[in-house]
């Protein structure tokens, strides 16, 4: 079994309100200079098989990410 | 003519919404998420709403990969009925039924509330008899109604009136497929189906299961 990491994130673009609430909070708490925030979700998994990014791209394609909405990145952490 | 209405686990409208088709006269009928066929004879469904599969990974992800899915697809790509509420709106979306995709709400918050919406498109099965224009009383119940995708795509119609408490793009409440047989929208229908609720708008929605 190899371990895979996914990155799911909002597009570039697709207004993030998640991000901008988190944003707002830091702002309040005093810490200054935070530019834009973004909120996604990392996903890890255990695949078996010789190709397993390879794997996880189509799981990401067909399930994992909407690609309307959002980016995703395939690791194997070395 | 049978309506299925579709049940996933984590589906919670379901009665509310046979209990209205059933008052428009239509038959209804239960369909399992895991039932490979819809049931015999339908000639609509209904995917009505709820927080299927708990609303994991994305609201509609998983329900939209479900089973009978497969055939909801090819009745509607014969051109059969199907309307999405709520849930089973972001489960069309996921499933590529309609264009788009429903996100969090723009004010992060859960919004329950009658809405006055406007018919946007009054060529659909589902806003026949409805002038563009007219207004519809029928409330939302969500916390991912905003619909994000480019309004070309679809037919817009139904919008909300005043405000846009979501966030949708184009203030859009309900889309259907540029052929029509197809429709999602955020509110219920189902639940301004009776005067003790306030409103029977949602009827007129709904009507377009029969037909």
């Amino acid at each position: 079994m190899t371990s895979v990491v996914v990155t799911v994130m909002p597009k570039q673009g697709v207004l993030d309100p998640q991000g901008q609430a988190v944003r707002g909070a830091l702002e309040r708490l005093g810490f200054a200079g935070v530019g834009e925030v973004r909120i996604g979700k990392r996903i890890e998994l255990e695949i078996a098989g010789d190709d397993p990014a390879g794997a996880a791209r189509e799981m990401c394609e067909r399930l994992l990410a909407n690609q309307l909405i959002e980016d995703y990145r395939v690791e194997v952490p070395g | 003519m049978t309506v299925a209405v579709v049940r996933f686990p984590g589906t919670l409208d379901h009665d509310s919404a046979r209990r209205a088709v059933e008052r428009l006269g239509a038959p209804a009928v239960w369909a399992w998420h895991a039932d490979p066929e819809l049931p015999p004879g339908t000639t609509a469904v209904v995917l009505p709403g709820g927080f299927s599969y708990g609303d994991h990974l994305r609201c509609g992800a998983i329900a939209s990969r479900a089973p009978v899915m497969a055939d909801v697809r090819r009745h509607a790509e014969r051109g059969g009925r199907v309307i999405g509420i709520c849930n089973g709106f972001q489960v069309l979306c996921e499933a590529g039924l309609l264009p788009g995709a429903l996100r969090r709400n723009a004010t992060l918050s859960f919004v329950c509330r009658q809405m006055e919406l406007e018919v946007g498109d009054p060529d659909t099965p589902w806003t026949a008899g409805l002038p563009a224009g007219a207004t519809l009383s029928i409330p939302v119940k969500n916390n991912e109604g905003a619909w994000y995708g480019d309004p070309g795509e679809a037919r817009v119609v139904l919008r909300y009136r005043a405000g846009n408490p979501l966030g949708s793009v184009d203030r859009v409440a309900g889309i259907a497929n540029r052929a029509g047989n197809v429709m999602g929208l955020m509110p219920h229908p189902e639940e301004a189906a009776d005067p003790l609720l306030g409103s029977t708008d949602g009827l007129r929605v709904l009507a377009g299961v029969s037909g």
